[in-house]
């Protein structure tokens, strides 16, 4: 594993640029299909709160240790679970290359989640730094671990949709 | 005026809705629930393995510390200096020789005795404080300590039943079940709700509500009214546990059961079923205990998700949820995985537990146009309160309220308990 800054080429730049556009974008517009489709095969997804991670606790809010998890969540969230009635704006910095280990790149970009309520009421709902090893696959790159790690650990009202 | 004559029954199936909302209601109980004669929640002894370790929490509105001393000893100190009644502590969790003030640098120990103080003395003989000044009487306050199996209680009542009596037989028999051997804490979990306290202590009780607004519980076959369960109160039914048996009802009595109410029943599988697959651990077989002690601590056990969970007021329209999820420390490595992914199942973003968040925020919303209005509690019967050995019941609501009345001093004449 290669630490520091590795330098890239702007395409490599603008692909990255648009696998984190795409991923706010899809979830933001309720579409889990194409969003799941941004994860390899092999995946986990995790969002931890920054009290657990700082203090070495393994538990997340969300723990999907596998694709199938992932998958199961999603599936709860359309057809079992009743939350706020809300629609999500994912506002996500600049990815920033990290580190290459092995076939993965290492990346991170801080990212904020407004969410407003059916009566245009608008808060901040949650803030936090994504950390993601992300592939090169055939038909583009694929998040294999997405970490979120969350800031805004005491979580308003519930967490429902993804961040 | 807060007054016995604002409950329309004497058994507690009608609440009015002004509990929930008067800043009075929420005074008096700060004064008489908070720091009046109740065992408050404070911690696992296991949070704080070491001479020096600390973690900071609160009793009701109350900031606390509680720490280990040199000894061994753990003492639970009010978080506020004699001199300016800042906070002492600000962090969450560390460990220390004593706790200063940054205000004023005003030093106190582990068991809350002052230290020292600066300047005392005052510079060249001008200034500081009077010889007189009794540094014994300025210490932090400490509250009574008890424990049951490392499950840390404290109350700021010098007029308490022992915790043991308070907790009563049935619940005192659940916590040593759930603290049969040490814990280790695989994480913590917060959750701010736009709702009164009282609404999050209600939930925790009502049976009712289970399967009905957590829609997981039945689709994925984790948890169904229709299986052997019920709820058991301790004798003054302040406190409640709300139980069911794995396994212990057919897919066919499900079936008939909730098609009637018109609720989804079609046990559709998970990718992955071990998010809801029950590992007995123990001789009994119940998949679900959840325990309330009054006022605010509720220990659950959801398949094998273990947590306890601090009910923390926040002034009278919020509520914070402070939950520590459990494991075992003899816990094998793929039971510890098993229960990181089944704690998938409760807190803030549960698929077993987010609805309750999104329920009582409704329920405070709306009732606070009216504050003559009331719920009504009425499921199993209203009347006497008594265990029932069914799930579709809502009496230990009934019995919160009553203890919730005769600490508040507005118990009417006549009322049941």
């Amino acid at each position: 594993m290669t630490e520091g800054a590795p330098r890239s080429s702007a395409s490599d730049r603008f692909a990255l640029y648009d696998l984190f556009v795409a991923y706010g974008a899809l979830i933001d517009a309720a579409e889990f299909d194409a969003w799941l489709a941004l994860f390899a095969v092999t995946c986990t997804y995790h969002i931890v709160p920054r009290e657990n991670y700082e203090r070495g606790l393994p538990a997340g809010l969300v723990y999907c240790d596998s694709r199938a998890v992932l998958e199961d969540r999603i599936r709860a969230l359309r057809e079992a679970n009743k939350y706020n009635i809300h629609t999500d704006r994912h506002l996500i910095g600049l990815p920033r290359l990290i580190g290459e280990g092995g076939d993965a790149k290492l990346v991170e970009a801080p990212f904020a989640v407004y969410q407003t309520d059916q009566e245009g009421q608008t808060r901040l709902f949650a803030t936090g730094l994504y950390r993601d090893r992300i592939l090169v696959e055939a038909d583009g790159l694929k998040f294999r671990d997405k970490f979120v790690l969350l800031d805004t650990f005491a979580v308003p009202s519930l967490l429902a949709t993804p961040l | 005026m807060l007054n016995a004559a604002i409950w329309p029954t004497l058994d507690y199936s009608r609440v009015p809705y002004r509990l929930y909302h008067d800043p009075e209601a929420y005074q008096r109980e700060q004064e008489r629930i908070f720091r009046g004669p109740t065992w408050n929640f404070l911690g696992l002894e296991a949070e704080i393995p070491n001479p020096g370790d600390f973690r900071t929490t609160y009793v009701g509105d109350t900031p606390v510390i509680v720490n280990r001393d040199p000894d061994g000893t753990i003492h639970a100190l009010v978080n506020r200096c004699a001199h300016r009644g800042a906070m002492v502590r600000r962090e969450m969790s560390g460990n220390a020789r004593e706790h200063t003030c940054i205000y004023h640098q005003w030093c106190y120990g582990l068991d809350g005795r002052l230290n020292s103080i600066p300047f005392r003395r005052g510079i060249r003989g001008k200034g500081g404080l009077d010889p007189s000044f009794d540094m014994a009487a300025h210490g932090l306050r400490n509250l009574r300590v008890a424990s049951v199996n490392g499950a840390l209680f404290g109350t700021l009542a010098d007029d308490v039943e022992p915790l043991e009596d308070y907790l009563d037989a049935p619940v005192l028999a659940q916590l040593r079940r759930l603290f049969d051997r040490p814990v280790t804490i695989l994480g913590y979990n917060r959750q701010r709700i736009r709702a009164n306290w009282k609404l999050y202590a209600e939930n925790t009780r009502d049976n009712y509500h289970a399967s009905l607004l957590h829609e997981f519980l039945v689709t994925f076959g984790l948890d169904r009214s229709t299986q052997v369960g019920g709820v058991k109160m301790d004798a003054r039914h302040r406190h409640n546990i709300t139980w069911a048996e794995a396994e212990s009802d057919t897919a066919e009595l499900a079936q008939e059961a909730y098609g009637a109410a018109r609720v989804r029943s079609n046990y559709l599988s998970l990718k992955e079923p071990e998010l809801v697959r029950f590992r007995r651990e123990r001789a009994d077989p119940l998949n679900i205990a959840i325990t309330s002690v009054f006022p605010s601590a509720v220990f659950v056990q959801i398949s094998n998700s273990l947590a306890v969970r601090q009910i923390r007021s926040r002034g009278v329209d919020e509520v914070e949820i402070f939950q520590t999820m459990l494991g075992y420390a003899d816990d094998p490595p793929d039971l510890t995985l098993h229960r990181l992914r089944q704690a998938n199942l409760v807190g803030p973003a549960g698929l077993v537990s987010m609805e309750d968040g999104e329920a009582i925020e409704i329920a405070h919303r709306a009732s606070k146009a009216d504050r003559h209005s009331t719920t009504v509690i009425e499921l199993g019967g209203a009347g006497v309160i008594s265990d029932r050995d069914y799930r579709v019941t809502d009496v230990p609501l009934r019995g919160f309220w009553s203890y919730y009345a005769e600490l508040l001093g507005i118990e009417p004449a006549g009322a049941v308990r």
